[in-house]
């Protein structure tokens, strides 16, 4: 019964996004309480559900005939994957409420427009995750992507209408890719149906497959932030307010990898066949994509080492991770995939903390996220909940055994390593420089050795910053303590993961090779 | 020409023609009670008894056209009754009674009463062009639709810029009538017939000759002008900038609507069953201008900064989508049209009423009028919202479905195995590329500070109850279509 339930994490998004739409503005103060009592009683029902169903296969939820003339069915389902991500979306629904928990203080913050329109993404994040009519996935894809825009362009800082517009336009953009795909995938199979697992059971002619696959592909894995389409990850996340960037990189950033796993990839296995050419090594969309990610870990990790802007630094490091989320997609391995849905919930926890602690914790106290001048007002001392927040979720996120981010990363290389030995070798001097760039913000934001000398020649006192608020050390804790939890006992996730992958085509996992 | 005269039968087609008659009835009606009665009220009190009448007098229409679905077979094979025809002009009374009902409270006609009738006529047009199934029938009803439209769109005596939209509209429209009669003459040279149906057999029996290339490439031109397809776009910017907004309303909306079933009929008449060489020529007419349209409306919209312009090119793009359809003429794709014309209509319908509240208070409908909008009025900005976002087709509003279904029609059509995918794939990127003008709208709906006066407070924005009420109506048919998209499905059937 329970797991019938987690269709209600979709509903009580979205009717809570209305009622706070409708909700007076002189009452913006109880729009913040409002908003998280829903998410967490999403959270709630998804940690239920989680629990309930187990290690049990694809549980049916829902499905009643919507528009029946098309053959679009209302069809919800939750396989290991989507519970897990499901789980993922309460937990970073909740953490980024209490992250925001400052919006509502003072008039003018449009409180219950932000909160609506963030419970209006939620919403969207859980439809995509439980959907298994295509149509009704896209739907609620594209739900999830216009909020966005508005919680970057009104309540963002940093070039925030033009990271809004960019990342709206490339999320479009993706989006009418996968929708030519969606759409030639329901013309050609003529079955009207748009259900998931009765068009995969269409055998799509390969010539079709090797088009339509790499459509659909690079459609979803914009929004993952592929490289070299990655470029609105960074702009957008700098723009954001805190909760935004959390929801970017914990969530959205997801709905990507998840889509081309759970769409691109079991729609059109064939679409990762040899080419029967080879060009320099590379002889299949497969091993395409592939180069893609493995760039895109390489690049976002050198990218992250040279910048100034902290949040940068965790934009960049974004896409780096979401690069081994791919790397482990494409292996086709029971491993690497195993690997890459467990790295999507590791990143969508660590970047939120990271997030946080950046845009929130540091940021509206000093002001500045400047690394040059934050290196200068030792907040090492200030802060020292802080820094010992950052060098917790840094070490977490850099791949420290212990952390939900080590049992993914190692993973996702072993099933590279079983299929593309090179990219492996590379994937792992990636993560060594995500040890670097994390030590170097680190070093810089924090323990800087420099000290500030005012205009007699005596070194400044320490700032008194304010406390830390009670929201921020339980978002805090329930993100870090969820990492720990998963990184000491990774079998909590993982023995639901790997019955759901094992279930997934056997032409996706055999290599695409029949 | 002789079956017109010999099967006419008089009672049938009194009965095919009564939501039109009515329409007329009511015309004068609304001109006696605002030229007798009405004389000495103000102006307020005889545009809204004026308006009221004409609302009454399409839902009546309406009312009859739903009680008898098909009263009427067919009079002569002039004018036909079926259920999509009934939807469409169902769909077209309707829009007509939401222009009427948003032109209340507007302020540019000192003579309500004539506007109200001319509306009406202008319907009465629109009714007549969706039921004509006759060459001749088909030119005099689009005559009095376009000459009911010019008269609308310079009925803003005092604004220049309402004379000069009409002056164009006009020699635009005069032009492209003269051209699609010239090309219809040569048709029924061609097949000595006026009939659609007789044409269509006529031409199976024939090859291609250079005549009939010349004829259909005129007929496209007219049709193309009604549409406002490229390259036959030109009047659309300055008639929609320049128009009092309710008119514009009923050109992108009415208007489009009839134009639009009038194209699926003809198309109909001109390819016959089998794939023939006319049909072809029919068809890369028809796909080019659609690729151009959506191209060229697409990106023209992007560089706007008037939100009127910049409707009128996102109209020019959906005419391009519609096109598309019409060319891949199956019978799905034939009632996608329709859907996609009859939903489009009803968006814009809402989309120009905001408009038009907005240039009220702001007295231009620039982009930077619509700045704060949201804190001005929660309610209208978020029909806004509703409406731009259900054109650039975000789901789950209507626009989404509309488009979905007409693209899917088209994918399916065998006679659209070449062009298909392709063209589809052209649309989906544009439509992508539209979003970013809509945004610039919603942009300033929503995040861009509102106008203040001097005491910084912000500036209120004056909208009557009725405009709130038709407005939210409108907004929430584009938002319950868009959940439960088969709710139409009885009149139009929907894959």
């Amino acid at each position: 019964m329970e797991i019938l339930m987690l269709a209600y994490t979709i509903y009580l998004s979205f009717a809570g996004a209305l009622v706070l739409a409708v909700l007076p503005r002189a009452l913006g103060g109880l729009a913040r309480v409002f908003a998280l009592l829903i998410a967490l009683s999403g959270f709630a029902v998804a940690l239920a559900g989680y629990i309930t169903a187990g290690a049990q296969g694809s549980v049916a939820i829902a499905d009643l005939a919507w528009v029946p003339a098309m053959g679009i069915h209302y069809t919800l389902a939750a396989d290991g994957i989507s519970r897990v991500l499901v789980l993922l979306t309460g937990l970073a629904a909740v953490a980024g409420i209490l992250f925001s928990w400052n919006i509502g203080e003072k008039d003018g913050d449009r409180a219950n427009e932000f909160f609506a329109f963030f419970l209006a993404l939620i919403g969207g994040v859980y439809g995509v995750f439980l959907s298994v009519d295509l149509f009704l996935l896209f739907v609620f894809y594209e739900i999830a992507i216009v909020p966005k825009y508005f919680l970057i362009a009104i309540w963002g800082s940093t070039r925030r209408e033009y990271g809004a517009m960019k990342l709206a336009l490339y999320s479009f953009a993706g989006s009418a890719m996968v929708l030519i795909g969606l759409l030639a995938a329901y013309a050609t199979a003529g079955s009207h149906t748009m259900n998931l697992y009765a068009l995969a059971q269409y055998p799509f002619p390969v010539s079709f497959q090797m088009w339509a696959f790499p459509l659909v592909f690079t459609g979803f894995a914009i929004l993952a932030g592929m490289w070299p389409f990655h470029t609105w990850a960074p702009t957008g996340h700098v723009a954001a307010p805190t909760a935004a960037s959390m929801l970017l990189a914990g969530v959205v950033m997801k709905l990507g990898a998840y889509g081309c796993l759970r769409v691109a990839m079991t729609l059109f296995p064939h679409g990762l066949d040899p080419w029967g050419v080879s060009f320099l090594g590379i002889d299949s969309w497969r091993t395409v994509f592939a180069l893609f990610a493995v760039i895109g870990i390489i690049y976002g990790a050198v990218v992250a080492l040279v910048q100034n802007d902290f949040k940068f630094v965790i934009g960049y490091s974004s896409v780096s991770h979401m690069g081994l989320v791919l790397l482990g997609l494409l292996t086709l391995t029971q491993i690497g995939i195993d690997g890459a849905v467990l790295q999507m919930f590791s990143h969508g926890i660590l970047a939120g903390l990271l997030f946080a602690t950046v845009g929130r914790i540091v940021y509206e106290r000093t002001h500045t996220r400047d690394l040059g001048i934050l290196s200068r007002m030792q907040l090492g001392k200030a802060m020292p909940f802080a820094a010992w927040l950052f060098v917790i979720a840094g070490m977490a996120s850099m791949g420290l055994p212990g952390f939900s981010g080590f049992v993914a990363e190692v993973q996702v290389l072993i099933g590279a390593w079983k299929a593309f030995p090179w990219f492996a070798v590379v994937a792992g001097v990636g993560i060594v420089v995500g040890v670097a760039y994390t030590w170097r913000a680190m070093q810089r934001a924090f323990f800087s050795e420099a000290t500030v000398l005012d205009v007699n020649g005596v070194s400044a006192p320490v700032h008194e910053y304010e406390p830390v608020t009670w929201a921020e050390k339980a978002g805090v804790i329930l993100l870090a303590g969820t990492s720990l939890l998963i990184g000491l006992y990774p079998r909590l996730l993982l023995d639901v993961i790997a019955p759901a992958v094992q279930a997934l085509p056997q032409a996706l996992l055999t290599g695409g090779r029949p | 020409m002789n079956s017109l005269v010999n099967a006419v039968n008089y009672s049938n087609l009194f009965f095919l023609t009564l939501p039109e008659t009515i329409l007329e009835i009511v015309s004068l009606i609304v001109l006696i009670v605002d030229l007798s009665w009405l004389r000495k009220s103000t102006r307020a009190a005889r545009m809204t008894a004026a308006c009221v009448i004409g609302v009454l007098g399409c839902l009546v229409a309406a009312g009859w056209l739903y009680a008898h679905p098909q009263a009427a077979g067919i009079a002569g094979d002039a004018l036909v009754s079926s259920p999509l025809v009934a939807a469409a002009q169902i769909g077209i009374l309707l829009l007509t009674a939401l222009v009427l009902l948003l032109s209340i409270d507007a302020e540019f006609s000192r003579n309500p009463g004539e506007f109200a009738a001319i509306v009406l006529l202008g319907a009465t047009g629109m009714l007549l062009v969706t039921a004509a199934r006759d060459l001749l029938v088909i030119f005099v009803a689009l005559e009095l639709l376009s000459l009911s439209l010019y008269v609308l769109t310079a009925f803003a005596k005092s604004s220049a810029q309402s004379a000069e939209a009409a002056l164009k509209y006009y020699l635009f429209g005069g032009m492209s009538a003269a051209l699609m009669l010239f090309g219809f003459s040569y048709l029924y040279g061609l097949t000595g017939t006026t009939n659609l149906t007789e044409i269509a057999t006529a031409l199976s029996a024939q090859r291609v000759s250079p005549l009939l290339v010349v004829a259909l490439a005129l007929v496209a031109a007219g049709l193309g002008f009604k549409v406002a397809a490229v390259p036959f776009h030109l009047w659309a910017p300055d008639t929609y900038q320049g128009a009092p907004a309710p008119v514009a309303a009923l050109i992108a909306s009415g208007s489009k609507v009839a134009s639009f079933a009038v194209l699926i009929a003809l198309t109909d008449g001109i390819i016959v069953s089998r794939p023939h060489e006319q049909s072809s020529i029919w068809v890369v007419l028809l796909a080019w201008m659609a690729a151009g349209s959506i191209i060229l409306g697409n990106l023209g919209a992007l560089v706007q900064t008037s939100v009127r312009r910049l409707l009128a090119y996102s109209a020019i793009a959906h005419a391009g989508y519609m096109l598309l359809g019409i060319a891949a003429h199956t019978p799905q794709s034939g009632a996608a049209v329709l859907y996609y014309a009859l939903t489009y209509a009803l968006t814009t319908v809402g989309a120009f009423g905001v408009i038009a509240i907005v240039e009220r208070s702001a007295g231009s409908d620039r982009l930077d009028a619509f700045a704060g909008l949201s804190r001005r009025n929660p309610l209208i900005a978020a029909t806004m919202l509703i409406f731009l976002l259900s054109l650039a087709g975000i789901p789950p509003l209507v626009g989404f479905w509309a488009k979905f279904n007409l693209f899917a029609a088209v994918l399916r059509a065998p006679s659209a195995s070449y062009w298909g995918l392709p063209l589809v794939i052209t649309a989906l990127a544009a439509s992508a590329v539209s979003l970013y003008y809509y945004l610039q709208v919603l942009k300033r709906v929503y995040v861009s500070k509102p106008p203040q006066n001097e005491h910084s407070q912000i500036a209120p924005l004056r909208v009557s109850s009725i405009e709130v009420l038709i407005l939210t109506v409108i907004a929430l048919a584009v938002v319950l279509l868009g959940i439960l998209p088969s709710a139409l499905s009885s009149w139009i059937p929907l894959g």
